[in-house]
């Protein structure tokens, strides 16, 4: 470091505190959400920072309203974001559909219970013809990009973008430094509504639904839907993934977020006694590496694919997609909770991870997860019956 | 029958010059509608009603920051018509998406648009939490006590004994449950500055309106905390009525409940008792009024 150039100083940090501080350092000027576990720290470090950097964060009375009021900064040009937690999002889905329709750039955070909100991230939970850009960062030194990254992105299509954490990731400190990230210039807002237009016959609307002023020329709905369609295939082009060892795996392991970091660790260890095992971590998870894996399954050794999901098991049908039967695909992965039902549970554990890889990569049958009692949700008679 | 028994209508002198050129119809419109067209059924009051927000905007001279937040109904199709920034929400939603609104841009004028399905049905918590947080945007409501647009439902505003195609009998209170008496329930919160009433059943009450809406609006731009508007009217499709039976079925339906008049003015709400005596009191303004000729506000 020279003297010229200020020092920047690594700092401590909780993830809820460093995503909320990249957000603003990102240009984010509104949030509103309300509070839910484990984003609720999220929410806390958005109303401390946010009056000080010019822009507003509101407790807002409900998920549907704090969505609404994004909308609504969203609509003037400003950055802004909303979040909770999947079980929040739920409540969230119908404007998300709509705003994806009305082309605003909308960032979310969803600081998940687990990884059971994938499906519900890549294929939305909301109605309609639409996709959300799925940032999933594995720690909170890739958050801090990918939350900058995530305001980008949603400028750039004129699209919701949907950074998916957790637990781990809201309330693990980390030694970060948030350095402002520069990426290429985008054109104007000039769609965005401060009423300078009002009564100029020029007047703006933001709007989901197809129409426009009269004498202006509108897509229609149906129109409107052909458009968002057609950005599809080009969104696609932004597909991130990291890949490792995959050279000469004869097993390779599907893993996003949080738990893929634990995912690495464990296939480290397994490669230093002699164990071919490479991964694929998706950090897109829409667009999804579709060809990544397909490649990884067509690799010279491989005999199987894992899918590690702290979930019953949802990424593993675009595991599949990609694969294409190149490769058989299995799920090791589990319902991972404890009593706070956040998704740091039994197998969030380097060693039981471990424990399925190497099942996996030895074709025995997966462990059972430590202290899960299968008796305590015994089937009922009837339904045990239909096993048979 | 002879025709010099019909009913004359009004002599045009044409012994001289007309002091005012020839207008078009569509010259009638106001500067803030791109088209004199809408899309609304004979007999609907709701165009009556965005005339005398739209006139009030332009006379406040509020128009180049004036932007409006649509919520879902038959008044949607303004959406287009009008010549305001405008964003449109989702049913029920206006008053969030207003919020995010004003708070990016605390000079604008911000005013919602929405029905009594869409705000009192749909979206009760949006706008009761907006009033209390003390918003700084004007809620307009257009209440005519059905859903109109999906053909005369039964909504929260409907009266007691009201038919609709849900309520066919009339809505009964044990069956049905009560009417939301929205402009009432505002007024209680700490952060309405102003709520009003208005209707457009006739000259006088549209006048009265207009004068609202205004009130609202100096509000707004005072500062003042939110404000509401909530304006009655005619929807003779949805009433299942003949389309000149409208204003006297709204009066006798939903203005025996709903009651007219300014409901909070600077902070202080106001009785029904009040709120009564001061209709009677215009009512007689206005007969006496239209006895002497016209009204001229």
């Amino acid at each position: 470091m020279t003297a010229t150039a200020p020092a920047r100083e690594r700092v401590l940090m909780e993830g809820s505190e460093a995503l909320a501080r990249a957000a603003i350092v990102a240009g984010c000027r509104f949030f509103a959400g309300y509070p839910m576990t484990p984003f609720t720290e999220v929410l806390e470090h958005f109303a401390k920072l946010l009056p000080d950097a010019g822009g507003v964060c509101i407790n807002a009375e409900s998920e549907l309203e704090a969505v609404g009021m994004t909308w609504g900064a969203l609509s003037t040009g400003a950055r802004a974001a909303c979040g909770s937690t999947g079980q929040g999002l739920s409540l969230m889905q119908e404007s998300f559909s709509e705003i994806t329709l009305a082309e605003l750039p909308l960032v979310v955070f969803n600081m998940a219970r687990g990884q059971q909100d994938y499906y519900q991230a890549t294929r939305g939970g909301g109605h309609g013809d639409y996709r959300h850009i799925v940032l999933a960062p594995q720690d909170v030194s890739e958050g801090v990009e990918l939350v900058q990254l995530a305001f980008h992105l949603a400028d750039k299509w004129r699209n919701p973008a949907l950074l998916y954490g957790d637990y781990l990731l809201a309330h693990t400190q980390e030694a970060i430094t948030i350095e402002p990230m520069s990426f290429p210039e985008l054109p104007a807002k000039d769609w965005a509504v401060d009423g300078s237009l009002s009564g100029s016959g020029g007047s703006r609307a933001v709007t989901p639904l197809g129409v426009g002023k009269v004498g202006q020329k509108a897509l229609g709905q149906e129109g409107k839907a052909q458009y968002i369609a057609t950005k599809l295939p080009l969104m696609e082009r932004e597909v991130r993934v990291e890949t490792g060892y995959l050279d000469d795996a004869e097993t390779v392991i599907v893993a996003f977020g949080s738990p893929a970091k634990f995912v690495k660790y464990a296939i480290r260890q397994l490669r230093a006694a002699g164990h071919r095992i490479g991964y694929v971590r998706p950090i897109t998870l829409w667009p999804f590496p579709y060809s990544t894996i397909a490649e990884a399954a067509a690799g010279p050794n491989v005999r199987r694919i894992g899918s590690f999901e702290l979930c019953a098991g949802q990424m593993i049908d675009d595991v599949r997609i990609g694969a294409a039967g190149r490769a058989p695909v299995e799920f090791i992965g589990g319902v991972s909770t404890d009593q706070s039902g956040f998704g740091v549970g039994r197998i969030l554990d380097a060693e039981v991870i471990a424990e399925r890889l190497l099942a996996l990569h030895e074709e025995r049958e997966q462990p059972p997860i430590p202290g899960y009692d299968v008796n305590s949700y015994a089937l009922q008679p009837h339904q045990a019956e239909a096993t048979r | 029958m002879t025709t010099t028994d019909l009913p004359l209508g009004p002599v045009i002198d044409t012994s001289s010059a007309p002091t005012s050129g020839a207008r078009r119809v569509e010259q009638q419109k106001p500067d803030l509608l791109l088209t004199q067209e809408h899309h609304m059924c004979p007999g609907c009051g709701e165009p009556i009603a965005v005339r005398q927000f739209l006139e009030t905007i332009t006379q406040l001279d509020a128009v180049d920051r004036a932007i409006a937040v649509a919520g879902i109904g038959c008044y949607t199709s303004f959406s287009g018509t009008m010549d305001v920034d405008l964003v449109q929400a989702l049913h029920g939603r206006a008053p969030s998406v207003a919020t995010g609104v004003k708070r990016m841009l605390p000079d604008a004028l911000v005013f919602t648009l929405q029905g009594d399905g869409d705000m009192v049905n749909e979206g009760l918590q949006e706008v009761i939490h907006t009033a209390a947080r003390g918003e700084k945007i004007t809620c307009i409501l257009l209440n005519n006590g059905v859903f109109g647009e999906t053909g005369g439902h039964m909504t929260a505003t409907t009266v007691l004994g009201q038919r609709t195609k849900n309520s066919i009998d009339g809505r009964d209170a044990e069956y049905h449950g009560y009417p939301i008496l929205i402009g009432d329930l505002i007024a209680q919160l700490q952060g309405a500055a102003y709520v009003a009433r208005g209707s457009v059943h006739n000259a006088g009450a549209v006048a009265r309106t207009q004068k609202m809406f205004k009130r609202a609006f100096e509000s707004q731009i005072a500062g003042a905390g939110f404000s509401f508007v909530e304006v009655l009217t005619m929807c003779p499709t949805g009433w299942f009525i003949p389309t000149p039976e409208g204003p006297d079925y709204m009066t006798e339906t939903l203005g025996e409940v709903h009651i007219m008049g300014e409901l909070k003015v600077d902070g202080k709400v106001r009785t029904t008792e009040e709120l009564h005596a001061e209709n009677i009191h215009k009512q007689r303004e206005v007969d006496d009024a239209l006895a002497r000729g016209g009204l001229h506000t």
